[in-house]
């Protein structure tokens, strides 16, 4: 038991965090925004020359191994800087790959996602119905499902990969609130769907994508913190720092009693699926409620206590609140993680 | 980073599991489950003895004073299993966990060999003597004054919440020994014994009908010269350190009891049906939450070894439980209902959930208010500028 990264895991923090910092700035992220919702040249470099992007998939299927704690790392970094690159996306539908695909999808697939050749979505996809191999139906609400070369979608009890340039896939991108990772709704029509193996693709999916919402959810929230105190300290009001009023100061107390327990969230869930712990489950449900609310909660504290230039477009405060926004609604809200929760300890409703 | 623990480690945990539920099944049966820290005082005391017995009392404490020098992941694991087989709150949790701590960090050799043992024997209860009538959030107001007299200190003035002074055998007291100082300067940190007539200890009858806390008066207490922890004058500096072994590993016995706390909820809510209502679903799972976050919060605070340097994340560990256990208490009694609300027999005395109801509203004040926290959490933690203040 040892509670703490271990001297590769600070390293690499320490190397993401300086990666993040320094190239997904607002002017790249701003840009992203008016395109079509990814910073294409900082996912090629984050994939290229990082070298992470394989985090969580095997060397022999492309990847760099290592597991969720190192996969939260990078999103918590990520997520400092609400970066507009499709890591949701490489971290649930890899996973899924990884964990159900077959010896010739992995090899298809995953070292181009590791790569960066090619951009993958995945979403739950009860609507869609599978007759003779083919699938048809419509799937809303895909995170970067406008850009996705592939994509993963579960259903009730079967899993697929789909290739987006295939014949019957129709992809309808949105205006999006959050412009960072803009939603798109796919629809099928007889189009063909290659079988992954259903609990072995769920579940890694269901994993990766709670554990990397949850960490971009503590890293953008640690973001808030740190950007609306730097703010208190240089703005002046009544001849004092406003960080000096104890009505400020507390709210930003607050800000980070929940922050710190979301760090404890998203490591504790990270932790336990690398170790196969029983708990896996229960605690990510509880990172993904938590951190997700926390998040929430600090941007809706920075664009208040930033006061009008908080509300202005041209301020980073409402992209951090968007994504909480995006992060709150997406894989399960908190009701229905709480629920799972009550559900592993208390039982069914009944 | 690791959660998992080591086969050596489990083995301990049966050793450690298949003690404390022998004794709670025999010979302590009857103190078993107790989470107040007020009745059975002396049984109670006979199982700090029995403890020290099979040199469970301490077990973090080095070998040579009585402990087993046990690894934090064993600490871990004794604290899960003590309240895991019910045994009762421990009546000197204030000697174990914050004096004993303490004398260990800023003791003399002859001073940890004529405190320790009498802890970790089981023998010698401690409380605790900081506040005062007007030093409660302003704790460096102390206004207790020491004047030393040939090799003695001559203590007098007046302690407040001093939980367990009716049957402690030791203080340790934060007294103003250079005259005319003000505020954290000129204190010095005390180890009296209780047993003389300059002290007089009257209960104080708290909201949930019980007297855990008193009054202690000190009218020309004695206690000898080199009974004080630290430089005479350095005291603040030893008072804050004990705070952080506040902080420390104690936590997790106390979540411990919040974790029965919280059981005893969800099976109240299995009776009655309320465990079927959406809304209280939701609650329960939230207070899971929490307690979940405050275990790892833990020890991601214990694993750190930075620790010492009290960093910011643990600063945030009070405000944090304190106002879960008061949400806890809010919870008990929705699901309880009006049943809640009426006592077990004519006395006025409470079971576990509407006790813990109560009291928990002193959990939001004891050991540093909500709103003294986020000062702290605020300026040592965010270091933003501190509030101008009126006495300078």
């Amino acid at each position: 038991m040892e509670f703490a990264f271990n001297e590769e895991q600070a390293m690499i923090a320490e190397t993401v965090q300086a990666f993040f910092a320094e190239n997904a700035t607002s002017e790249r992220t701003r840009a992203a925004m008016e395109a079509d919702g990814i910073d294409r040249e900082l996912w090629a470099s984050f994939c290229m020359e990082l070298g992470l992007s394989g985090i969580g998939i095997a060397e022999e299927d492309g990847g760099v191994g290592l597991g969720m704690v190192e996969l939260a790392i990078v999103a918590e970094a990520a997520g400092s800087q609400v970066s507009a690159i499709p890591l949701l996306g490489l971290a649930t539908a890899g996973q899924a790959i990884a964990a159900g695909g077959s010896a010739a999808q992995k090899e298809q697939w995953l070292g181009a996602l590791v790569s960066g050749e090619a951009i993958a979505a995945a979403a739950h996809a009860p609507a869609i119905r599978a007759v003779g191999g083919r699938l048809s139906g419509t799937v809303p609400f895909v995170a970067h499902g406008g850009l996705a070369d592939v994509l993963v979608l579960v259903g009730e009890d079967a899993a697929w990969l789909v290739a987006t340039g295939d014949a019957g896939v129709t992809v309808k991108r949105h205006t999006t609130m959050d412009q960072t990772r803009p939603l798109a709704t796919v629809t099928l029509d007889g189009a063909a769907g290659a079988a992954l193996d259903f609990a072995g693709a769920r579940n890694a999916l269901h994993a990766a994508g709670w554990v990397c919402l949850a960490a971009e959810a503590l890293g953008g929230a640690q973001a808030t913190l740190e950007r609306t105190v730097q703010y208190s300290t240089e703005r002046m009001q009544f001849g004092r720092p406003i960080g000096s009023f104890q009505a400020y100061k507390h709210r930003l107390a607050d800000m980070m009693v929940l922050i710190e327990q979301a760090r404890s969230a998203v490591y504790w869930a990270a932790c336990a699926v690398d170790e196969g712990a029983p708990e896996a489950q229960l605690a990510l449900h509880c990172a993904k409620a938590f951190c997700a609310d926390t998040y929430f909660e600090c941007a809706g504290h920075m664009i208040q206590l930033h006061g009008g230039i908080g509300f202005t477009w041209e301020h980073d405060a409402h992209l951090f609140f968007k994504r909480a926004t995006s992060i709150r609604s997406m894989m399960g809200d908190g009701d229905w993680h709480r629920e799972q929760v009550a559900r592993l300890t208390i039982g069914e409703a009944a | 980073m690791k959660l998992g623990f080591s086969a050596e480690d489990e083995a301990f945990r049966a050793e450690a599991a298949q003690w404390l539920q022998g004794q709670m099944a025999g010979e302590f049966k009857d103190i078993a489950g107790i989470s107040n820290l007020v009745s059975k005082v002396e049984r109670r005391k006979e199982w700090e003895r029995q403890l020290a017995a099979h040199r469970w009392s301490c077990i973090g404490w080095p070998v040579e004073w009585g402990g087993r020098d046990a690894t934090l992941a064993q600490q871990v694991i004794f604290a899960e299993e003590y309240a895991r087989a019910g045994a009762p709150n421990r009546i000197n949790h204030i000697g174990v966990e914050l004096a004993g701590p303490t004398i260990l960090a800023f003791g003399t050799q002859e001073q940890k060999a004529r405190y320790l043992p009498g802890i970790a024997a089981g023998t010698q209860i401690w409380c605790q003597g900081y506040s005062e009538p007007n030093a409660g959030s302003d704790l460096a107001n102390v206004k207790t004054k020491a004047r030393l007299e040939g090799d003695e200190w001559v203590v007098t003035g007046q302690k407040v919440w001093t939980s367990l002074a009716h049957f402690s055998d030791y203080i340790f007291v934060v007294a103003r020994s250079e005259e005319g100082s003000k505020g954290p300067k000129g204190l010095s940190f005390l180890l009296m014994d209780m047993d003389q007539p300059g002290i007089e200890v009257r209960p104080i009858r708290q909201m949930n009908g019980e007297a855990e806390f008193n009054e202690t008066f000190l009218d020309e207490a004695r206690c000898p010269a080199d009974a004080t922890l630290g430089e005479p004058g350095k005291g603040w500096g030893v008072a804050m350190g004990l705070l952080a072994f506040e902080r420390g590993v104690s936590t997790l016995a106390q979540q411990m009891q919040f974790r029965n706390e919280l059981d005893a909820i969800v099976a109240a809510a299995r009776t009655n049906g309320k465990a079927a209502d959406p809304v209280t679903r939701q609650k329960i799972a939230r207070a899971e939450i929490g307690l979940n976050l405050m275990r790892y919060g833990a020890l991601r605070m214990l694993s750190n070894t930075d620790h010492a340097a009290i960093d910011g994340a643990a600063l945030t560990y009070k405000i944090q439980w304190a106002t879960w256990r008061r949400d806890l208490g809010e919870l008990a009694m929705e699901v309880l209902g009006q049943a809640g609300e009426i006592a077990g027999g004519e006395a006025y005395e409470w079971s576990l959930l509407p006790n813990m109801f109560l009291f928990s509203r002193s959990d939001t004040i004891y050991g540093g208010t909500n709103q003294i926290q986020r000062n702290l959490i605020a300026e040592r933690g965010l270091g933003l500028p501190r509030e101008p203040r009126g006495d300078k």
